[in-house]
């Protein structure tokens, strides 16, 4: 938390003349499989003399807008034009000659520039210009450390995504997730992070013991996950600036499934008493565990809503895995899916609207979403195997793994993380050094 | 076990015999290439003194008494927990056994990897479970039975139906 605050960014504030009376151009999320919008992004100006320890402000000029090209064109919204299309270079200095963006079919334009201050800091500005209108719809600038550009570029994807959009972006984030590697028989399975686009990838525990299930924390620099330490399969938590972890609590069972609540102070988890899976809420500060659910039948991957008012669950009380409901202390516990097949791993969109699940049927897996009632299921992706859906922060994409069906010669079994648009449209993979599964998505940093 | 350390000493010995000559085919058809550096061939492992069996109360003599890993095996149908009749008798056997020596174990509950994550750990706990409850229905006392779930993260290989297991190991 304090050192993401420390390399952060004096955010300055808008630019002066930024609000235009009216957006002319606008993208409507909502809608599925909506036409790119054609942008121009320009490289932000600086200059080559100007040194710093992450090379020239020119390069890093280049590197920002390339960045932010990449957030926005994988974001499937976005069609950035190539730069060698350009008619003018979009100097940031002197306002755009909005004709010859027209004239390349760009709506919007991104121009800006990163100059070294006397302190050692790089001061960046970006302006969005609606290329219809000819006029300015954003611009803002900050001050970090040269070093900290790629997360300047990514909260310039969010401003731009945002203004766009009408919707908070979800490009200064990260992801914590289960790196695989060696063969099927024999996975080794550790912790790992990285940005949301795949930079600054780490390793966050050697794989000397397996962990699985990681989740952020909606509030501090912790994870909670299950780990296989000294073969005892337990809830930790893990502080990702010390690198420090612990059990959280010592039971005769097995806990696992664990999850936030969303202001951080609890977490959800399965935990198993000879055998039998419930559900049990634990108070951080005080380690009290509250029982949730009291049933023979496997309750697990428990999931908060937004305001932290009810719990969405897994269980095969009624016979087969199926998506149940119910207040936060275990009360008016009711079943909402009842499509064919079995559901899992629900999990509560940070809009409320909606509950994303795997779903299994005839041989299948696929990634969904249903209301909190039950109706408008929706399938957005399907294949041999796939499960684990998790919310970026906006509510309006899904990240998931992929596995691939093995063979007799012992190929196969790789899998990967992939993530789709809440619309169904726009399903790529997230490309990682090695295999990886259980991808879980941090809130925007910057809103901690 | 006994046999597969002879077995495997000998694939040791053929591996390296085979290792030898591809070496030296390659040498063969790669004229171009810098000639390998002859190395002393590795001496022989030493024969080690045959014994007389498994020690009493090892996972070796578990394994034998069962007729191998296999048999210290119990298989589930899908998505289910309970002991069948053939995994009755397996455990009878390991129940017996356990009561012939004061080891401890532990039993690993396993699933196939056609369903969720959270899901199957919870299910191989109930496996687990499932085992350890006929034991102490035999006559085993609880205390001497840890158990563990791997969920569907350890298959023994490509056949679901071999995944789905409770597996007893010395501790």
């Amino acid at each position: 938390m304090t050192h993401l605050k420390i390399l952060l960014i004096a955010l300055i504030g808008i630019i002066a003349g930024t609000i235009s009376a009216h957006a002319v151009i606008e993208i409507d999320i909502t809608r599925g499989n909506v036409q790119p919008m054609p942008i121009a992004l320009a490289n932000f100006e600086g200059s080559e003399a100007a040194m710093t320890s992450s090379g020239s402000v020119r390069d890093i000029g280049a590197n920002i807008a390339q960045v932010v090209t990449a957030d926005l064109e994988r974001s499937g919204l976005f069609a950035p034009i190539d730069q060698r299309a350009f008619i003018n270079s979009g100097a940031a200095s002197t306002a755009p000659q909005f004709a010859n963006w027209r004239a390349i079919g760009a709506q919007a334009l991104v121009t800006g520039s990163a100059v070294l201050e006397e302190d050692g800091r790089v001061r960046v500005e970006f302006r969005l210009w609606d290329v219809l209108a000819g006029s300015q719809m954003t611009g803002l600038r900050y001050f970090t450390a040269p070093n900290n550009w790629r997360r300047i570029a990514h909260l310039i994807s969010d401003a731009i995504y945002k203004r766009l959009t009408g919707e908070d972006g979800y490009f200064d984030t990260r992801i914590v997730y289960i790196s695989e590697s060696g063969p099927y028989l024999d996975r080794i399975r550790r912790l790992a992070i990285m940005d949301q686009d795949g930079h600054n990838h780490k390793f966050l525990t050697d794989g000397s013991y397996m962990i699985l299930s990681p989740r952020f924390s909606p509030s501090s620099q912790e994870i909670t996950y299950l780990s296989y330490y000294n073969d005892t399969p337990r809830v930790y938590l893990f502080n990702i600036d010390t690198g420090r972890s612990e059990m959280l609590g010592e039971f005769d069972g097995m806990t696992f499934a664990p999850r936030f609540s969303p202001d951080g102070k609890k977490v959800i988890m399965s935990k198993a008493e000879r055998g039998n899976s419930d559900i049990f809420a634990m108070e951080l500060s005080t380690r009290r565990i509250q029982r949730l659910t009291t049933h023979s039948a496997i309750d697990t991957s428990p999931s908060f809503s937004p305001f932290g008012r009810q719990i969405v669950f897994n269980s095969d009380r009624g016979g087969s895995q199926q998506i149940y409901v119910m207040d936060s202390d275990g009360a008016n516990l009711k079943r909402i899916s009842f499509g064919e097949g079995r559901y899992a791993t629900p999990v509560w969109s940070p809009r409320g609207d909606l509950i994303a699940f795997t779903k299994q049927l005839g041989g299948k897996f696929f990634i969904g979403v249903m209301r909190p009632d039950g109706t408008g299921e929706r399938i957005l992706t399907e294949s041999y195997f796939e499960e684990g859906p998790t919310w970026s922060p906006n509510g309006r994409v899904l990240m998931y793994y992929k596995k691939y069906p093995y063979d007799n010669r012992g190929g196969g079994g790789e899998t990967q993380l992939w993530s789709i648009d809440l619309t169904g449209y726009n399903e790529r993979q997230i490309i990682t050094p090695l295999d990886g599964s259980d991808p879980a998505w941090s809130p925007l940093l910057n809103s901690r | 076990m006994l046999k597969n350390k002879f077995y495997a000493k000998f694939l040791i010995m053929v591996g390296a015999a085979l290792f030898l000559s591809a070496c030296a085919n390659t040498n063969d058809e790669a004229m171009t290439e810098a000639p390998v550096e002859a190395q002393p061939a590795p001496a022989p492992a030493p024969m080690e003194p045959v014994q007389t069996g498994p020690a009493p109360g090892s996972q070796e003599e578990l394994d034998q008494i069962m007729g191998g890993m296999d048999g210290s095996t119990v298989y589930f149908a899908f998505d289910r927990y309970d002991v069948d009749a053939s995994a009755r008798n397996i455990l009878q056997a390991q129940a017996n056994w356990m009561k012939s020596n004061n080891k401890s174990i532990v039993v690993e509950g396993h699933c196939d990897e056609r369903g969720t994550r959270e899901y199957n750990i919870a299910l191989g706990d109930r496996r687990a479970n499932a085992v350890k409850n006929y034991l102490v229905a035999m006559g085993v006392s609880a205390s001497r039975i840890r158990t563990v779930s791997y969920g569907k993260e350890r298959p023994i290989g490509t056949n679901n139906d071999r995944n789905r297991r409770g597996y007893t190991r010395v501790n």
